[in-house]
């Protein structure tokens, strides 16, 4: 057994966050490690590199006990790290991102023909041949600074290697690089922790699954043995309800708003879109295929140079986001950590954000009116806090999304764009926002819904418009609404295309 | 290639426009070019040019220092004061003042990183403290009058052309390539680049960000107590309201050499330029005779804008490279 790590125990003021936890590592094996935000993943994965002191317990590496106490010494015991978002310095180049601390040097200079050959040598055998190793490491997209990062965490470590969400902000076709280094790392002996929200590269990838939830050690077992019900099952502690498809009420409301021929030049082709009253429109398709494109250009985020919107009172204006929002429109982007929170500001203050903008910065809101109305939607939608002031960085990225949304609820907008509304949020909170999301068109609000997740589209949609280079190609409603079909829209067209 | 030469696009611009001034001064006054001209020019700036490296390599790593210019004014001061009351070698009070410059650095990088407070509000407070200092000592000019220092003074190489190449000019040209070697050769440099890119990530990836701070600190006071050796050589005088906004000369030199103020990219090599670029524009001024001397500030103003928009400009144009590339 590389890694083993017997009753681990770690407790925080109030909270019990590790209780009596094991795992166990072997050489040459991708072990998931899967759980609700809050099960204790991070706590456990903070213990293993020396971020956090454990209470008791144990943890052997190779045999040996091991206590870091630092992530360097993590590091140096042989345990290397690659976070979601990359930690490397995107102003250094490659090569000194790869030697960094350890630059060769020649009479205390560091040779930088000889460090660009290190790494060069580093680099080999993780198909980044074509990769510029004196360039910024900036200059490289993310899927490349990821795998740049796996080659320096194995470089220095080279026993264990912890993946905590590596694949989050990757596409398709880099995340199967990405998994090619992996399997090849794992072909070499190293054993690999996997860290995803993403179950069906939980079921690619890898090899054992050990699942924890309320920092409870639940189960571990091989990953071809256990089903996915099974493992949700394991997740949440409850049976999953059966993801409803949601009863199809198009025809039953009027016409909300009809875009004829909206279209900007170099980001989206000229689309026609017709949304009805309490409707939501799903958007699907790949990563930048034009999903979020047609939600710029609905919102004025990149006003439309063509085509025009249209409700039963005549043309809107959406020249800009404020000019959308005063036609009743309300968005929250795919970002929401840089485009949609402001993380140090608390919760009453992000929810009153966008109502004091439109009421104009001369008539603030008075704070009692503020705190009634960030009370209501913590109650409304179940925001996890202790109190309206805490700073929403400090919540968890389900609570996050959910104030997102109680801005926008707050403005009562009749049509809300939701880019991606469930990125990187923990199974249970997923399901309330598509609860959530059923519950405001019942009210009348009309949504659409932009998301990579097939199976959440077909859940929560009326209809779902397929986009494909930049083009809506199809729309599928009623009995079509499934992923089957959904990606032969996408795959036809891409024929038609080649 | 295409990246490293838009990081270096600063560089060459500074270049390039120094190059071309040169050029117009040269077409209507020939004689500036002459060694005459480049040693004044070397010499004028030398205090400038010492302090700015020091400056350069704050900069580079995110930070800002604010009290380089109180520190040369409470150089001289310290100097002259030292020499005209105990009546110690020179060369045994500038190790002294080096040391104590170093140590105020050292203390300013240590509150920055122990409180985990604003370069800007650190410095802010040295800057006033070093001021306050120099005027403890003394208010008045203070002259220096010690045969070493008219040796210093005296001391010059004379180039083809009757130009002198000072001892200080020299000095300032030294400072630049230990600069160099120390932001672009070293570790220590690497570490400083790191922390310009994102301190929490240098950490992580194994830089110990006290102790670099405080090192970069030190460096600062350490270059601003050597400028103040130079500026009192220069003068041959200490006097507490000396280089007044000193440190935003440095600071708009560092800026035209091609420096990002936010740190993380720029070179050393860069700011002698830009020092070099303002001293020309003053030579021009003196030249002409009939220019206010405030056409230098006007001029340096417009640079200043013009490299800040550069650098935005080279911003975007650096992400809009990476979403294109897969």
């Amino acid at each position: 057994m590389l890694l083993s790590i017997r009753e681990l125990t770690k407790s925080f003021p109030g909270t019990l966050a590790l209780d009596d936890v094991q795992f166990d590592l072997r050489a040459g094996e991708v072990h998931a490690l899967l759980g609700e935000n809050g099960a204790g993943k991070s706590t456990l994965i903070k213990c293993l590199t020396g971020a956090y002191q454990r209470d008791t317990g144990e943890i052997r590496l190779d045999g040996a006990p091991i206590s870091p106490s630092s992530t360097l010494e993590a590091q140096a015991l042989g345990i290397g790290t690659v976070y979601q978002e990359v930690n490397l310095l995107p102003n250094l180049t490659v090569a000194e991102n790869l030697t960094f601390g350890r630059q060769p040097t020649r009479f205390g200079m560091v040779s930088g023909r000889q460090m660009r050959a290190e790494a060069r040598e580093m680099l080999a055998g993780y198909g980044l041949d074509h990769v510029n190793v004196g360039r910024e490491l900036g200059s490289y997209s993310v899927a490349v600074q990821q795998i740049v990062a796996i080659a320096r965490a194995v470089a220095l470590s080279g026993k264990v290697l912890i993946l905590d969400e590596p694949t989050a902000s990757l596409d398709a076709r880099e995340t199967e690089t990405l998994f090619g280094v992996v399997r090849g790392l794992r072909e070499r002996g190293l054993g690999i922790i996997f860290i995803s929200h993403f179950l069906d590269q939980v079921y690619d990838l890898t090899d054992r699954i050990t699942v924890l939830r309320n920092g409870r050690h639940i189960v571990t077992g091989e990953t071809a043995a256990m089903g996915r019900v099974e493992l949700i099952h394991h997740m949440l502690g409850h049976e999953l309800e059966e993801a409803e498809r949601r009863k199809a009420r198009h025809g039953s409301g009027k016409t909300l708003l009809t875009a004829n021929g909206l279209g900007k030049r170099g980001r989206i082709h000229p689309f026609d879109l017709e949304v009805r009253e309490g409707e939501v429109v799903g958007l699907a398709g790949l990563l930048g295929s034009g999903r979020t494109e047609t939600a710029d250009v609905l919102y004025g985020r990149t006003p439309a140079d063509r085509g025009e919107v249209t409700d039963a009172n005549g043309p809107l204006d959406l020249r800009n986001p404020r000019a959308a929002i005063a036609s009743g429109f309300g968005y929250a982007p795919e970002d929401r950590k840089t485009d949609g929170i402001v993380a140090d500001l608390s919760i009453r203050e992000n929810i009153a954000l966008a109502l004091q903008a439109r009421r104009g910065w001369s008539r603030p809101i008075p704070r009692s009116e503020q705190k009634a109305l960030a009370d209501e939607y913590i109650r409304r939608l179940d925001i996890r806090t202790s109190g309206p002031e805490k700073p929403v960085g400090e919540l968890s990225g389900g609570n996050q999304q959910k104030v997102v949304l109680a801005r926008w609820l707050a403005m009562n907008p009749r049509f809300l764009i939701l880019d991606e509304p469930t990125r990187g949020i923990d199974v249970g909170a997923h399901a309330e926002i598509l609860r959530l999301i059923g519950e405001l068109t019942e009210q009348g609000m009309s949504i659409l819904l932009i998301s990579s997740e097939f199976d959440e589209l077909i859940a929560a949609s009326d209809r779902i418009i397929v986009v494909r280079d930049r083009t809506h190609v199809s729309q599928l409603v009623g009995e079509d609404v499934e992923t089957g079909r959904i990606i032969s829209a996408i795959a036809q067209h891409e024929e038609v295309a080649s | 290639m295409t990246a490293l030469n838009a990081r270096a696009l600063p560089l060459y611009a500074t270049i390039a426009i120094f190059l071309v001034a040169y050029l117009i001064c040269y077409l209507q006054f020939p004689a500036m070019l002459s060694t005459r001209v480049v040693g004044n020019l070397l010499t004028d700036n030398a205090y400038l040019g010492i302090v700015a490296v020091g400056m350069t390599v704050v900069i580079l790593s995110g930070g800002i220092d604010l009290s380089v210019g109180s520190v040369i004014a409470f150089s001289g001061v310290f100097i002259a004061v030292m020499l005209r009351d105990t009546g110690l070698h020179p060369l045994i009070v500038f190790p002294l003042l080096l040391a104590v410059t170093t140590a105020f650095g050292a203390a300013m990088g240590g509150l920055i990183h122990g409180l985990a407070m604003p370069p800007f509000i650190v410095t802010l407070a040295g800057m006033f403290l070093a001021r306050g200092a120099a005027y403890m000592l003394t208010i008045d000019s203070v002259p220096i009058d010690h045969s070493f220092y008219d040796l210093l003074q005296g001391a010059y190489y004379k180039m083809p052309g009757g130009g002198r190449l000072t001892l200080i000019g020299v000095l300032m040209l030294l400072s630049v390539l230990g600069g160099m070697i120390l932001a672009h050769r070293t570790r220590f440099g690497t570490a400083v680049f790191a922390l310009g890119g994102g301190a929490q990530t240098a950490g992580l990836m194994g830089v110990n960000v006290g102790r670099t701070t405080v090192m970069i600190y030190a460096f600062s006071g350490f270059m601003a107590g050597l400028s103040g050796i130079v500026f009192s050589i220069y003068t041959g005088s200490g006097y507490p309201l000396a280089t007044v906004g000193t440190e935003l000369t440095a600071i708009a030199a560092v800026v035209i050499g091609g420096t990002i103020l936010t740190g993380g990219s720029g070179f050393v090599l860069g700011t002698l330029i830009g020092v070099l670029t303002m001293g020309l524009i003053q030579t021009y001024i003196v030249f002409d005779g009939s220019l206010s001397s405030w056409w230098t500030k006007i001029v340096i103003g417009a640079l200043l804008l013009l490299f800040i928009l550069l650098q935005k400009g080279l911003l975007s144009l650096g992400q809009r490279q990476r979403s294109g590339a897969t």
